[in-house]
């Protein structure tokens, strides 16, 4: 057995070694806190860019815990394939980002608490890391509730009295969340007998009764609920909102970022993975409503999104947009998947966007007390690259090429022509518009000041009732420092080349979308 | 009406009462005011899961899932070996012995009738699934502890008037 062999349990058990080793020695001295957080994050790092070379060189790795092989129910399976390679890449790209973010945070918002902060921090990571590597249906729960325990902690660290409240709304639902992803497991086991989510998948295509049985049909619909409640799908989204916004700034760059995005990937994984293209779009073919609730999730987030005058509850409301897109896409059933390559590809642009925004929001926070968008006033003269950042991060919401995001949305509204969603693609062009209106009014504010353009009775009531804290004149910059600098623009940068390498990108998300047979859904008028 | 009672209330029994109490958990968790009540509910909703679980696992006349092995002493040397297979491939074994006989080979005389031993994998899935409920309702009465001691009620509906009054974190 080589280290090579080894990988997939590494990427799992450096950062959970890293809290232990956070909880032992960290109350002593808070400054040995970081440096092992960042070590085992960056070896989790390293070994998930070496199994991603791995499985695109010669195929998806298979690990059994213990070498329990065998399918009957104890082993624990990792699996690393085409699938799941770029998004285990992606979680220990943004969380070794954002740990650099909470230098400075941990020390100024759990002063006393830095240890706790970070042993959270990493059993996250462990977490989301276990959620997309893992093989085995149960086990998938269990870590879903490892990373949603951890984020309630995370949320409720903060000193708001909003923050606590949010988290335990966010509990009582993440958990509604998760009891119902596993009472699908239950069934599903009931039906096929293993929790191995291959033998899941080989079981439901072979075996006629079991796969047109209603049992199966009950799990399905359980889990899809269970996941849609954890990534907030918008009926469902009540929790998220405060639950980010009233959050420690830290906890807010992690989770956002994150949770929503894994949960989307769990969603793919449970439709292609368990239960197969085929059983989800033919049998059970469900593909328009979906398609049209996401369309609802689109627009009623971009239009609550644009009713916000806080910035992070307007991010909030972006991510239930976004996460529409996602949800749409990977249900357009279009012959050729470009909508599940868009939802995919969308997974990994959308973690880096709302990381930026999200990051550049904790700064603005933090350095200019700005919670509200009036706020913002003459931020680009105060801060111009943390503005670079967020311009960028912004640009790339709205679709401007050459960033991801224009990317993600020609692959979803591909998906959506061929698919014949022509309700979708509308969808996607309208909350484009509206991110547009959205960030190009915080640029304007930003750039220009809060009252722009209005003639000189504003001007004149302006200097009647000055505001405490513009000394608009003289602007001292006062940019961020470079523990929140770096990560800014390392997200930025990475939001760039993703679109310039997505060609690329889409062909390694391809492969693993290449085996599965192409399904034409009739149409339903 | 007897024969309906029969195939829908008594041989799924089981299966109506943890439909109930994942109801009534549920609406405690939806509909109830007080966020004690709640946890409450929650707490009920995620034991109905359980019952549901360890319902799977059950089979009418079955013994525990623990392995006799009658005569030591024969079986002493490959002890090891035949344990191991029983251990994990025991639905797998071709042959359906009566444990109680032990003539033949090792193997043979290990054989399991896999009906006659209750399915251990729902239960042992379900101590998990204990410890991270008993892991959510700790952090959440934290939670509420916490909220208790910042907003000076526990009611939902009082907590919401205190949230929209404004400016509750300055």
């Amino acid at each position: 057995m080589s280290m090579g062999d080894q990988l997939p349990a590494i990427i799992v058990l450096a950062p959970m070694f890293g809290a232990i080793l956070v909880g032992l020695l960290g109350n002593r001295d808070h400054r040995i806190c970081f440096p092992i957080v960042i070590t085992s994050l960056l070896v989790s790092l390293c070994a998930t860019i070496a199994a991603a070379q791995e499985v695109f060189t010669t195929g998806a790795i298979d690990y059994f815990v213990g070498g329990w092989e065998e399918p009957i129910g104890i082993g624990i399976h990792l699996r690393i394939d085409s699938l799941n390679a770029l998004i285990l890449v992606l979680i220990s790209v943004v969380v070794v980002l954002v740990s650099f973010f909470s230098i400075r945070r941990a020390g100024d918002q759990h002063s006393e608490k830095t240890p706790q902060f970070y042993i959270l921090y990493l059993l996250l990571c462990v977490g989301l890391l276990g959620i997309s590597i893992t093989g085995d249906a149960f086990n998938l729960f269990v870590l879903v509730e490892v990373s949603s325990l951890t984020s309630y902690g995370l949320v409720a660290m903060g000193s708001s009295k909003r923050g606590t409240h949010a988290a335990l709304n966010y509990l009582l639902m993440g958990t509604v969340g998760a009891s119902f992803y596993l009472l699908g497991v239950g069934y599903l086991y009931l039906t096929t007998g293993t929790l191995n989510m291959q033998d899941i998948h080989t079981i439901l295509q072979t075996n006629e009764t079991i796969r047109d049985s209603n049992a199966v049909i009950i799990a399905f619909l359980f889990i899809l609920v269970g996941i849609w409640i954890k990534m907030a799908f918008f009926p469902l989204h009540g929790w998220l909102p405060n639950a980010y916004s009233y959050c420690p700034s830290t906890s807010a760059c992690i989770l956002a970022p994150l949770m929503t995005k894994v949960s989307v990937y769990v969603m793919i994984r449970v439709m292609i993975g368990v239960f197969g293209v085929e059983w989800v779009f033919v049998h059970f073919g469900w593909s328009h409503l979906v398609v049209w609730m996401a369309v609802i999730a689109i627009l009623a987030g971009s239009m609550l999104a644009l009713a916000q005058r806080e910035i992070k509850k307007m991010l909030c409301y972006l991510i239930v947009a976004e996460v529409g897109y996602m949800v749409g896409g990977a249900w357009l059933s279009d012959p050729n998947h470009w909508g599940l390559t868009g939802a995919l590809y969308h997974i990994l642009a959308d973690a880096m966007m709302t990381l930026c925004l999200f990051l550049a929001a904790g700064v603005f926070a933090k350095r200019l007390g700005a919670v509200e968008i009036k706020d913002l006033e003459g931020l680009f003269k105060k801060m111009p690259l943390t503005s670079v950042a967020f311009v960028i991060a912004a640009l790339s919401m709205i679709g401007v090429p050459p960033t991801a995001g224009f990317f993600s949305k020609f692959y979803l509204i591909r998906g959506g022509i061929e698919g014949g969603h022509w309700e979708y693609v509308a969808a996607l062009l309208i909350s484009s518009l509206v991110n547009a209106v959205l960030f190009f009014r915080i640029f304007e504010i930003a750039f220009f000041g809060s009252k722009p353009a209005e003639g000189h009775g504003d001007h004149h009531e302006d200097v009647e009732t000055p505001s405490p804290e513009t000394p608009s004149p003289e602007i001292v910059p006062q940019e961020a420092p470079w523990s929140a600098l770096f990560p800014l623009l390392a997200s930025a940068a990475i939001i760039i080349l993703l679109g310039l390498f997505s060609g690329p990108i889409a062909e390694l998300i391809r492969e693993s979308l290449e085996t599965l047979p192409s399904i034409v859904v009739p149409q339903a008028d | 009406m007897a024969e309906f009672f029969q195939t829908t209330i008594h041989d799924y029994f089981n299966y109506w009462v943890y439909v109930i109490l994942m109801m009534i958990g549920l609406w405690a968790v939806i509909a109830k005011n007080n966020l004690i009540k709640k946890l409450i509910g929650l707490s009920i909703f995620q034991t109905a899961i359980i019952l549901f679980y360890v319902s799977i696992g059950v089979k009418d006349g079955a013994s525990i899932p623990i392995l006799h092995h009658h005569d030591p002493a024969a079986h002493a040397v490959s002890h090891e070996e035949s344990h191991h297979k029983e251990g994990h491939k025991g639905d797998d074994s071709a042959a359906h012995k009566e444990p109680g006989d032990d003539k033949g080979d090792n193997a043979e005389a290990h054989a399991v009738n896999p009906d006659l031993i209750a399915n251990p994998l729902p239960h042992v899935l379900m101590l998990t699934a204990i410890v991270v409920g008993v892991a959510t309702l700790g952090v959440a009465l934290a939670l509420s502890q916490r909220i208790f001691k910042e907003f000076g009620t526990l009611e939902e509906s009082e907590l919401l008037e205190q949230l929209k009054g404004g400016n509750v974190d300055g």
